[in-house]
Parts: C-alpha cells; sequence; structure tokens
C-alpha cells in the first residue's frame, strides 16, 4: 500500500473539493474495512482519503414527513439498533445481521454497504474488474465461476453485486443521495447499480468527484410488509451466495403488489419484477412462495460451474416472502 | 505494506519485557525475549532494505484545493505527522504516516503487541481491540482515524498477575490452544458481555462471528464467556 494525505473535513462541500477527477486522485474513506484491503492488495491505489466521518450532517437518521433518511457516515451497527428502522423495515437489520461480524458492524458506514467493491476473486487479485485476458476473454467465464452471476452476464461483467443494502433498497423503492461539484442529486437505488459494459466502467452510477450522502426510502414504502434472506456459505462472517429482499403491499391476506429484488445473483442487485407481478391479488403461502420463486429464477444463464446458484435463488425468494408476512419460521425447509 | 510493518525503533525507546524480563533476572541470564531478539537480528538488514523498498514507491502528489475552507479541512501526510491516541487510558503522541494501522502504532510503537497481526483484512478478529468500548478490527483502523477515541487493548483490561474476568474464564475452560487468536477473542467475548446482559450460546455464537479460531476451541471459548457472565453479574461490566 502506497502512502498517502488524509483529510477529514466537517462538511459535504469540503470533501467534494478534496476529491479529484480520477478514481484513483482520492477515495472516500468511511468505516474503510473495503477500501483499505483493497488499498493494501494493490487492487486500488488513491493519493487520498477523504475521511467523511466528522461530517455531523452524514450521522443522522432521520424521519421525514414518513419517509426514511440514513446518513452516510451512519454505522450499520447503529442502523440495526434504531428501532424504528426495525419496526417499519425490518428487511434491514435482518440484512445487517447477515454480516455476522460485530467489529464490521461497528466500524462499517451505510455508505460503505452500498459502495463496497465486488467481492469477485479475479478482480480481487488484481484481474480487473471484468477480468479478460490479453484477448478480451473472460478469465471467470473459461475459470472457477462458482460464485459469479447467473443473471446480467451475457456482457464481459459476470461479478456479482457484493451489497445485502443494495437489494433490499430495491424491494423498498429506495433512493441513493449523491453530492458533486454540481451540487445534490438522488437517483432511484435500482438506477444507481449498474452492470459496465467496457474496460474503465465502474458498478456504480457515481464520478470520481461525488459522494454518496445517505439514502432514502419513501413514506408509501412504510406500510409495506417486508422481508429478506440470505443463503449462506456459512454462518461465520462472509458475503451470502444468494439473497431475496421483498415488499409487499398487502390488503388484508391479499397481496396487491409487490417488489422482489435478489442479491447476489448478477452484477447489479436483480428485479424480479414478472415474479412480483404474479404475486398480485394472491396470498402469501408456502405454494405461491414458491411459485414466486421459480417465476424469479426464469431465465437464469449460470456459467459452468455455478448452476447450484439458480435453486439457492429460488428458495431465497420463496423465504423472503414467507419471513415478510411472518411465516418463515412455521415454514418447511426448501 | 512492508515498508513500515515492522519499523525499527531507537533501543533507548524499548520498555522492560514483562514475563519473560523476569524470568531472565531470576536466572541472572541476559535479557534474551523473542521479540527483542527478532527486533535485533532484524534492525541491520532491515535498514539496508528500506531504501529499496520506498525508493520505487514515491508518491505524486495531488493538488491541493486552493480554497481557504479546503485549507481547513486540513490535508496531511503523505509523510509522517503527530498522531495523538489515548490507549488503555494514557494518551501517547507519534509521528505516523496516515497510511499507519492502529495494529502497527500499538505493535510497533508502543510494544503492546497483545493485539496479534493474521489476516490483515478485517475477517479473521486476532486484532480485535476496542474503540469506545466497542470491538473493531485494529488492522484495519487508521490509526490517525482514531484519534479523540477511548482505546482499550488486552493489555489495558488485566495483565498476567491480574486476569480479567473473561480471561480467567478462558484460562478455567482450556479455551484456547495455539493461543494466536486468544486475545482478539477475549477482546471481542469483552466487548459483547459488556453490550449483553442477559448472553445466551446463539447471541454469542453470532457476536463472535468477526473472529476465527484455527485450533477450533469454540466449545471453550463459549463455556468461557457464559462462566465470565455468571462470575460478573454482580460486578457489572466485564472490563
Amino acid at each position: 500500500m502506497d502512502a498517502f494525505e488524509y483529510a477529514s473535513p466537517s462538511t459535504v462541500k469540503e470533501a467534494i473539493a478534496l476529491l479529484g477527477s480520477d478514481w484513483e486522485d482520492a477515495s472516500v474513506f468511511g468505516g474503510g474495512t473495503d477500501l483499505i484491503s483493497l488499498l493494501k492488495d494493490d487492487v486500488e491505489e488513491t493519493k487520498r482519503l477523504v475521511n467523511i466521518k466528522r461530517i455531523g450532517a452524514l450521522h443522522a437518521i432521520q424521519n421525514d414527513h414518513g419517509s426514511l433518511r440514513i446518513g452516510a457516515a451512519v454505522t450499520i451497527e447503529q442502523l440495526m439498533s434504531a428501532s424504528d428502522v426495525r419496526r417499519d423495515f425490518p428487511s434491514i437489520p435482518d440484512a445487517a445481521e447477515g454480516i455476522r461480524s460485530p467489529q464490521l458492524h461497528n466500524m462499517s458506514t451505510v455508505g460503505g454497504w452500498i459502495c463496497q467493491r465486488p467481492r469477485c476473486w479475479y478482480y480481487r487479485n488484481g484481474f480487473g474488474l471484468l477480468a479478460l485476458d490479453a484477448s478480451g476473454k473472460s478469465l471467470v467465464e473459461q475459470g472457477d465461476n462458482r460464485y459469479h452471476a447467473i443473471f446480467g452476464n451475457s456482457g464481459p461483467a459476470k461479478f456479482i453485486s457484493p451489497s445485502s443494502l443494495g437489494p433490499v433498497l430495491l424491494a423498498l423503492d429506495g433512493r441513493i443521495h449523491i453530492e458533486g461539484p454540481n451540487g445534490p442529486r438522488d437517483i432511484a437505488a435500482r438506477e444507481f447499480f449498474v452492470t459496465p459494459q467496457k474496460q474503465g466502467d465502474r458498478e456504480l452510477a457515481l464520478a470520481p468527484n461525488e459522494i454518496v450522502t445517505g439514502v432514502s426510502i419513501p413514506a408509501a414504502s412504510r406500510g409495506m410488509r417486508n422481508g429478506w434472506y440470505e443463503v449462506r456459505p456459512k454462518e461465520g462472517l462472509d458475503w451470502p451466495l444468494t439473497s431475496a429482499a421483498v415488499a409487499l403491499k398487502m390488503n388484508g391476506a391479499t397481496v396487491e403488489s409487490a417488489r422482489i429484488a435478489m442479491g447476489h445473483v448478477a452484477p447489479t442487485p436483480w428485479p424480479a419484477d414478472d415474479a412480483a407481478k404474479w404475486l398480485e391479488g394472491k396470498t402469501i403461502n408456502e405454494d405461491t412462495a414458491a411459485k414466486a420463486g421459480d417465476a424469479a429464477v426464469q431465465g437464469a444463464t449460470p456459467l459452468s460451474r455455478n448452476a447450484y446458484k439458480v435453486q439457492l435463488a429460488r428458495v431465497a425468494v420463496k423465504r423472503a416472502l414467507l419471513a415478510a408476512v411472518g411465516q418463515l419460521a412455521t415454514a418447511a425447509s426448501a | 505494506m512492508s515498508s513500515h510493518d515492522d519499523k525499527p525503533r531507537p533501543n533507548g525507546e524499548e520498555k522492560p519485557n514483562r514475563s519473560h524480563a523476569k524470568d531472565a533476572q531470576d536466572k541472572n541470564l541476559p535479557d534474551l525475549s523473542r521479540r527483542r531478539f527478532i527486533k535485533g537480528a532484524g534492525i541491520a538488514g532491515m535498514a539496508a532494505s528500506a531504501g529499496a523498498l520506498l525508493a520505487d514507491r514515491v508518491v505524486e502528489a495531488l493538488p491541493r484545493p486552493q480554497t481557504g475552507a479546503a485549507g481547513a479541512a486540513g490535508v496531511l501526510g503523505p509523510g509522517e505527522v503527530p498522531v495523538t491516541l489515548r490507549i488503555n487510558g494514557k494518551t501517547q503522541t507519534l509521528n505516523l504516516e496516515p497510511r499507519v494501522m492502529l495494529l502497527d502504532a500499538l505493535r510497533n510503537h508502543l510494544d503492546l503487541t497483545g493485539a496479534k497481526k493474521v489476516c490483515d483484512r478485517a475477517t479473521c478478529g486476532a486484532c480485535t481491540v476496542h474503540i469506545d468500548g466497542r470491538a473493531v478490527y485494529s488492522c484495519t483502523t487508521l490509526a490517525i482515524d482514531a484519534q479523540g477515541r477511548e482505546i482499550t487493548t488486552i493489555e489495558g483490561i488485566g495483565s498476567a498477575e491480574h486476569l480479567s474476568p473473561m480471561s480467567q474464564a478462558f484460562w478455567n475452560n482450556d479455551a484456547q490452544q495455539c493461543g494466536f487468536c486468544t486475545p482478539g477473542f477475549v477482546m471481542a467475548c469483552t466487548a459483547y458481555l459488556n453490550h449483553e446482559p442477559h448472553p445466551t450460546r446463539e447471541g454469542l455464537e453470532k457476536s463472535l462471528g468477526g473472529n476465527i479460531c484455527r485450533c477450533g476451541t469454540y466449545m471453550g471459548i463459549k463455556d468461557a464467556v457464559l462462566e465470565a457472565a455468571n462470575a460478573t453479574k454482580s460486578k457489572g461490566a466485564v472490563a
């Protein structure tokens, strides 16, 4: 890891002025749990860390006329402890619980939870985000792709989006708040995560001189039953194999409308709109949840070694739906 | 990382080694602790290679914002800057590059070698210390970012002569084999008990998800925490 400069500005404007026009110029530094490891491994380089944790405005969890706004520097532990969040959006603490490590809960921030870089082992070992060989062929496609994408993988990107908050925000119709030299803007979570199409593209709709200042969930999502389920490789610290987040607008026992997003199956959180549409007018039970799971994995394009993830994604959707209506504990397995 | 990980320091700064020093004095032998011996043998070789290591790692400076506001934000480094840390109740100022991790500051600059460097990537937990009472990975915490916070290391919760209730419970339950992960586990378990007045085996398993013991002493560790919880119920905090 090369030496770098360090600054701890107290306002977002100061922080933005300290960023550069290239990704290698400066890095936004929150909890650092991902960034520091990337720097130590020389996977990423930076000339300057801009610590955003001293910016008071980024530490708030606010209820603004029903919409929930979470500052980028809020730690995951603080988010898990927020009773308002737990009551209305249990899928958020459930997804946080999946991180497993209290040390990461204490250190990591909400901004980092969505901006962390992919875990693809080709990327992490210095072969680049797209992991292409000299002839432009995908190393992932030819190699060990057991943890890679089963959706959205027809282009050069085969990695999976690592964030478990990503699919939760898609299901809850969340927005990402960003600030840059031209002022603040916000973007639907669904548009924030993008699939790189060529070398040099990033996986987030963010410029090097912009900062994620927070995320928000609209008031309309507050009444929705929401649930999270992830299939884990082990009980200790690790990223999920597949996951699913759902939000259901209920009319009595009947689903009026639904949103489903699968996680860890594609270069972005992956919406399952057809499955969500199919659920309209249904009640959630073992049978309908399983059928929604079947619909969600329609069109999957597994690579040579990850067909098993199709079944795991199907089960994740089913169990997230059952979790949303409080039936998971009584449900039979798979 | 190698350029600053094991930074040699003038001998005058060294503190007497703990139990080894005592043994050595008893036997009228020179103090030849493993750590001190390795340091002595390593300095000559490292001094020769350090220049070469640093030479190909020249940092090209990024233009700093000219505005007054950004100047006030205070860009520090990349060279050494004074870093003031409050560790185990004691305030100390060190000269460190901003890239120096808290773990390296503890081990290489302050001789607090209880926290261990294993994965060095915020995963295994051997480096666990407390910041403001919460467990964190010191291998991935910048020392400069820990300023103004209350840092507690394994050395701060007890000593070889006066074990903390958690360390004593580890001893009682044979909760270690090689012992390398143990300080991290003791700190993670201590933080857990300090925030969880009613510990359960299930809650404990979750709260130890950030620590790994390659010897597989988890059963002993769980028994130790539950014993420590009972032992300290009347006294309040474990540390």
